[in-house]
């Protein structure tokens, strides 16, 4: 019984022991249905397959590095220039960041398209741990969402937490108005005391930073003006504004968000092509190497074929002579 | 052999004292670059992932409020798609709040002001340069800087007085003709903006 068993064993190793003689790089190209050992000249017509599938890869990779490289010069410089606009608001009411309030609204800005590295899961990554920091009771967070990729993952695990989501932000070049319509629905339609917006800061063509710029409503404006800190000097200015000061101060809120919101969704775009340029690039040189390997495994396949068959005709012959 | 081990201790002793009575060269002045409660709270909750910036990190820190009034008055002027002038350092600005003509010198008070289109003059020494705004907003600091934010800034030499006057005709005409509140306010809009543009032609 147990000799059958063993027997029955070794029948069942015995085909998979021959295989991984083989190349191991053969063997993970050629899967056991297609090419039957002894057929040797369909395993290279496999191997110039897949070499010509890598290669049409590899140019396509290497075009849309080169796309994506000038669409970032277009817009690198637009961001550049659009820097100057929040400074202005920062000098004024200071950063907020770890302002508490009740009602939170984290806009995250995002890309519509893939293939650009890892922006977008840092974004979501960094929207979701901001969505615990200022969990607490009686404390809300919801999400407002720019872009298809965040809400592809948002919408996973917090879909009723998601207010309002917009998307296909870059179908004409960004513009201010564009951006400030965009501000005024959002402010229109979500209740908030604190906004804060996600977004990747452009640093460089390789680093890019995420960043979370936090914009007060006027009465949160006021609490903190309160307590003290750097919103404690908002009393000391004069407002002209034929006005009252709270209308100024509003008007002041939401023309600091649309600044704010343009230089994010700036700055994310650009980080978008720096991203998918570096994303692009190692894209290509991983095809490369691919490709290297692949013609090396090709070369030795026609080679091995080749000696195999001199090797049959030789013995065939010196077994003919005697 | 005491005696060079108690020079060792001497040695050792003085080092160490002088080292605490030196101060430390890395005691930065007070105008942290980052917002230290929002990184500790972070650190606190989610002390995986590194805090992300905020935009403090990146600004040039603003100078304190000098004791004297300074002579020049810097001016920042931006607008979304450019900065005009950046720190520039100027003689007076004369901006056009919602209240009126407004003229900044160094050592105005503390504003914010709201603005309405008109026409923005920044005078250094005797040149004049003029832009017509479309309305923004400008912040007047205590240290004798000026913010000024933008939509849209042209020259004033470079606007045409033929469009202007066609603009105005035709605003003026839909105002007339406006029957919903949106489209009056509009079109209230355009003829503010025409006959400033006019104004500022002329004037």
């Amino acid at each position: 019984m147990a000799m059958a068993a063993l027997r029955r064993e070794g029948r069942r190793l015995a085909p998979l022991s021959s295989p991984q003689s083989i190349t191991a790089v053969r063997s993970s190209l050629i899967s056991q249905e297609q090419a039957p050992l002894g057929l040797r000249s369909i395993s290279t017509q496999i191997v110039r397959n897949r070499m010509k599938s890598v290669k049409n890869i590899q140019k396509i990779t290497k075009a849309m590095k080169m796309v994506a490289a000038s669409k970032l010069r277009a817009i690198q410089v637009k961001a550049e220039n659009s820097r100057g606009l929040w400074q202005p608001f920062t000098a004024l009411l200071g950063d907020t960041a770890s302002v508490d309030v009740k009602k939170n609204v984290i806009v995250t800005v995002s890309s519509d398209k893939g293939l650009c590295g890892g922006i977008n899961s840092t974004s979501v990554k960094t929207s979701k741990a901001l969505k615990k920091l200022t969990a607490g009771p009686d404390k809300e967070t919801k999400y407002v969402v720019l872009g298809e990729k965040a809400k592809a993952q948002l919408i996973r695990d917090s879909k009723k937490d998601i207010e309002l989501s917009i998307t296909e932000l870059q179908k004409n070049p960004l513009n201010y108005t564009q951006v400030s319509v965009l501000a005024d629905d959002i402010l229109k339609n979500v209740e908030y005391d604190a906004l804060r917006i996600v977004f990747n800061k452009f640093q460089s063509v390789v680093s890019f930073l995420p960043t979370v710029a936090t914009v007060l409503s006027p009465e949160a404006v006021e609490k903190e003006a309160e307590s003290g800190g750097k919103l404690g000097e908002l009393d000391s200015y004069e407002i002209e504004g034929g006005e009252t000061k709270s209308e100024v101060l509003l008007n002041l809120g939401e023309f600091q968000f649309s600044c704010v919101l343009f230089n994010a969704v700036m700055e994310n775009a650009c980080s978008e092509q720096g991203a998918r340029m570096s994303a692009m690039d190692s894209s290509s040189r991983n095809a490369g190497d691919m490709l290297d390997r692949l013609t090396l495994t090709y070369n030795r396949t026609r080679q091995a074929s080749i000696t195999t068959e001199l090797i049959e005709i030789i013995s065939g012959a010196s077994a003919l002579e005697g | 052999m005491f005696r060079r081990a108690t020079g060792l201790l001497a040695r050792r002793l003085i080092s160490s004292s002088g080292s605490r009575a030196r101060p430390y060269s890395t005691d930065l002045p007070a105008a942290p670059t980052a917002d230290s409660t929002f990184v500790e709270a972070w650190k606190k909750v989610i002390p995986n992932i590194e805090p992300p910036k905020t935009p403090l990190s990146f600004m040039k820190p603003r100078p304190a409020t000098p004791p004297s009034i300074p002579s020049k008055l810097t001016v920042n002027f931006v607008l979304p798609y450019a900065s005009e002038l950046s720190t520039k350092e100027v003689d007076m600005v004369i901006i056009p709040a919602a209240t009126g003509q407004m003229g900044v010198l160094p050592g105005h008070v503390a504003t914010i002001a709201e603005l309405k289109p008109g026409v923005l003059s920044v005078h250094e020494g005797n040149e004049v340069k003029k832009y017509f705004i479309s309305s923004g907003f400008a912040f007047i600091h205590a240290n004798s800087y000026a913010d000024i934010i933008a939509i849209e800034a042209v020259p004033v030499d470079q606007i045409d007085p033929g469009l202007v006057q066609k603009g105005l005709a035709e605003f003026t005409q839909k105002l007339s003709s406006a029957s919903t509140d949106l489209e009056k306010a509009e079109a209230q809009i355009g003829v503010e903006v025409h006959s400033a543009l006019n104004s500022a032609l002329t004037g």
